[in-house]
């Protein structure tokens, strides 16, 4: 019989408070954490404006070598998985420590942590040959993000598969794919799984207004990220990290686990079109959604929610709002759609996660989290998006989509483990 | 198809791109007569540094192998990249438009980036400032550039990803295009080409604190030897077609071998009792059960060759433990290209499909025999014919990753 996987515990960092309790108050009431950003002077850059974590690395259990050793976007994993651990009931020094993998995704490394040592090893940019006697003791490690998926390990004890699953800003849930291929194919009964990035940094800014990929909306930041709003002009930069405890059926049935939800249906295609620009049919992306449902089993009309990319760039909102009317037909004009991103940003390889960690509540709650600052809707994009306000509605079945630079899109299909295959 | 009902894969194809070679046969030549790409750091002036050696492709001009377009927006890995897999490709003669859109996808792995470009742009940042960083920066220096630029370039819209765990990257990245292919995708380029031969990169590697004391290039990285003085960075790697054995047999493709078997595991962390290599074994022994074959099957090892004496304890250790001590020949031709991060372990298993071609098992060149401590019969000298069949390809990354992998030539 084919093994099943299914979701039994959540833990987030969100912008704004850190916690899964504290990310879902703040979505679920239509609030926003964009703000101009604190961490650094932002003002010689084109776009000033960030979704940012208030996160104290020592409330949140970790020790001062840790916080030395580790960049922000592995304490924020870290945080995250152990909320997500707790929050499963797993007791996992009891678990065969070989079926226990880590499956993380993560866009852009410890660019933080890089950048502020290449800012002393190269006196602030003065020297190419830069003076590797002012490294510090872990710099190898703040150049590779596999260094975030093996403290991971660590603090699970996985000894089976781990992986740090990076395809840009659909890492979070091209993450949760692999754990799937993973317990699917028998490596792993667990696997900790989800998205980190903490991108907020001056090399981030500076290439983001190269390209114009960011708002430049300065003087309104909790207002700033306008996902299929016809004012909307780029992306408001996020950070944070969610993780997901992921569990072969029986395995947590047997333990009598809480299921939240089982991931029915993964799909992922590339563009093959370029590097940063999608063409705005979303052939691709449709290809996935419908790849993703014939997995999952599941009729497009079974979907009750739609969790968009809706990055507030304007060529992504048109190309997914395509991309859903190819995939889900007439049922894309019924369906609930909405983007989290309005409220907390684009965290990259974070964000898919996060995403999914929404799509769990509102599963729980019957709950459809709002689009915020949807108030003129762009022409182009003439969905129902759930604007400004949640929405309480049976939700059973979910799908949640990502799209990244590089070209890959993502869908990844939840349902009830109970459900009727359609 | 498998007894355990998924699908065979066979490689069809190989691009390499390595220190020692530029193409495949011009590095299986090399490696065979124990030419070492291994040499004094050309790519910026390395004399104030402890380590002024290095595995650098040499002459290797991207505008003769790439179109003129991409060299502004792509780091010096992802041009050697694009070339290693346009041969894979090439070699493989496979068309991909003949294929369903979806039909073909690409997997690799990757452990910096593109990270000379970043070091590049990090400075144009910090002494100019921001409105002279490139406009490419935003994608030519994160881990997915090459799955997303080399996806471009052949027009294959199929699943694909990118995987970071170090220098196990390249196996990791193969296990995932078996996968795919497992799932209905008919083939992958699969590989990693990696390198970060630059000022920042190289302050990252001597901060490991794995990195050689030696200064002599034919004395600076002996794996395996009893005086190992730690590993020389290098850059390069290999791409590979991974394809669905039933698509390969239809049109008659030429098959490299058999991907048999592939497993990863995770070692516990440092502080925890039980001995080093303990899931480096278990991640052997798993691989050798998916691939059907016994320890006495298995016809040459390529080892993972750290060159770092604890950690080419560990692995002697283990391959001692599955085979028996000196049970199997054991080989490191890396000692020829130094160190290649995810790129190494994609250009031992092509340098393994060419082995069990040839019958022929390249040697570890400069390591004149294995340290005292070490159970293992290590080819030295010069290269050694033999029967192959089966051979097993071995990868660990920083911080407790291992892979394995064994691939099988048609008996």
């Amino acid at each position: 019989m084919e093994r099943r996987i299914v979701i039994t515990g959540i833990g987030a960092v969100a912008p704004g408070k850190p916690g899964a309790k504290e990310y879902w108050e703040l979505i679920s009431n239509g609030r926003t954490a964009t703000r101009t950003i604190s961490s650094f002077d932002p003002a010689p850059y084109r776009s000033r404006v960030a979704a940012e974590c208030d996160f104290d690395p020592f409330a949140a259990g970790l020790g001062r070598q840790e916080v030395r050793r580790m960049d922000r976007a592995t304490q924020f994993a870290v945080a995250a998985a152990r909320e997500a651990v707790a929050d499963s009931g797993l007791d996992l020094p009891a678990q065969d420590p070989a079926t226990v993998g880590v499956s993380l995704g993560n866009a852009v490394g410890c660019t933080t942590s890089m950048e502020r040592e290449y800012t002393v090893l190269s006196n602030e940019g003065a020297d190419w040959l830069v003076d590797h006697r002012y490294a510090v003791p872990h710099l190898y490690d703040h150049f590779v993000p596999s260094s975030i998926a093996v403290e991971l390990a660590h603090l699970v004890g996985a000894q089976g598969p781990v992986a740090l699953v990076s395809d840009g800003c659909t890492s979070g849930l091209d993450a949760i794919g692999h754990a799937t291929d993973l317990i699917r194919e028998g490596s792993a009964d667990v696997v900790i799984s989800g998205g980190t990035d903490a991108p907020i940094s001056p090399i981030t800014l500076a290439c983001f207004d190269a390209i114009k990929a960011t708002t430049p909306r300065n003087d309104d930041p909790e207002h700033a990220s306008r996902p299929f709003d016809a004012t909307r002009n780029g992306l408001v930069l996020g950070e944070g990290a969610a993780v997901l405890v992921l569990e072969e059926l029986e395995h947590a049935r047997r333990r009598g686990a809480r299921i939240y939800a089982e991931v029915a249906g993964v799909g992922t295609r590339c563009n093959a079109y370029h590097m940063t620009g999608l063409r705005t049919d979303g052939t691709e992306m449709a290809d996935a959604i419908s790849h993703a449902l014939a997995e999952a089993r599941l009729a497009p009309e079974s979907i009750d929610y739609v969790n968009a990319h809706g990055s507030s760039t304007k060529q992504n909102d048109r190309h997914e709002t395509a991309a859903f009317k190819t995939a889900l037909g007439q049922h894309a004009y019924d369906v609930p759609v909405s983007s989290v991103k309005s409220m907390i940003g684009h965290s990259l390889g974070a964000i898919g996660a996060l995403e999914l960690v929404a799509c769990v509540l509102a599963m729980r709650d019957g709950l459809v989290p709002p689009t915020a600052n949807l108030h003129e809707p762009d022409p182009a994009c003439d969905l129902d998006y759930v604007p400004l306000r949640a929405r309480e509605a049976r939700v059973d079945n979910v799908l949640s989509v990502g799209s990244g630079f590089g070209g890959f899109q993502t869908a990844v299909v939840l349902a009830r483990p109970e459900r009727e295959a359609a | 198809m498998r007894a355990d009902g998924t699908v065979r894969t066979v490689v069809t194809g190989v691009g390499v791109a390595a220190p020692n070679g530029i193409g495949t046969e011009a590095y299986w030549a090399a490696t065979l007569a124990g030419r070492s790409g291994i040499a004094p750091t050309t790519r910026y002036d390395a004399s104030g540094y402890p380590l002024r050696l290095a595995g650098e492709v040499p002459d290797f001009e991207a505008e003769k192998h790439i179109p003129s377009r991409l060299v502004p927006q792509t780091d010096h890995g992802t041009r050697l990249s694009l070339y290693a897999a346009d041969e894979a490709l090439r070699d493989s003669a496979l068309d991909p438009a003949g294929l369903d859109p979806y039909g073909m996808g690409v997997a690799t792995a990757s452990s910096m980036g593109g990270f000379e470009f970043g070091q590049r742009e990090l400075q144009n940042l910090w002494s100019k400032g921001g409105r002279f960083v490139s406009a490419y920066q935003s994608f030519a220096w994160f881990y997915a550039v090459n799955t997303g630029q080399i996806s471009i370039r052949h027009g294959l819209r199929g699943s694909s990803n990118t995987v970071v765990t170090d220098a196990a990257g390249g196996l990791d990245a193969l296990g995932n295009a078996r996968r795919q292919i497992r799932k209905g995708t008919t083939a992958m380029l699969t590989g990693g080409v990696d390198g970060a031969l630059c000022p920042l990169g190289l302050a990252g590697h001597l901060s490991s604190g794995a990195m050689s004391t030696g200064s002599r290039a034919d004395r600076a990285f002996l794996p395996f030897a009893e005086d190992a003085p730690g590993q020389v960075p290098g850059e390069g790697g290999a791409f590979l077609v991974l394809e669905d054995a039933a698509s390969a047999r239809r049109r008659g493709a030429r098959e490299y071998g058999e991907l048999a078997g592939y497993a990863a595991t995770f070692d516990a962390a440092p502080q925890a009792s039980g001995q080093a290599g303990a899931g480096l074994v278990r991640a052997i022994r798993r691989a050798l059960d998916d691939a059907r074959t016994a320890p006495e099957d298995v016809d040459v090892v390529f080892a993972d060759a750290a060159g770092v004496p604890e950690l080419d304890r560990a692995e002697s250790r283990a391959l001692g433990e599955v085979f028996g001590p000196g049970g199997v020949p054991v080989t490191a031709p890396k000692s020829m290209t130094g160190r290649l991060f995810a790129g190494g372990a994609s250009l031992d298993l092509a340098t393994a499909l060419l082995a069990l071609r040839d019958g022929t098992i390249p040697h570890t060149a400069n390591v004149a025999r294995p340290g005292p401590g070490h159970p293992i019969d290590l080819v030295t000298g010069e290269p050694r014919a033999a029967d192959l069949r089966r051979a097993l390809v071995v990868a660990r990354g920083r911080g407790g990753f291992n892979a394995a992998a064994v691939v099988r030539r048609d008996v």
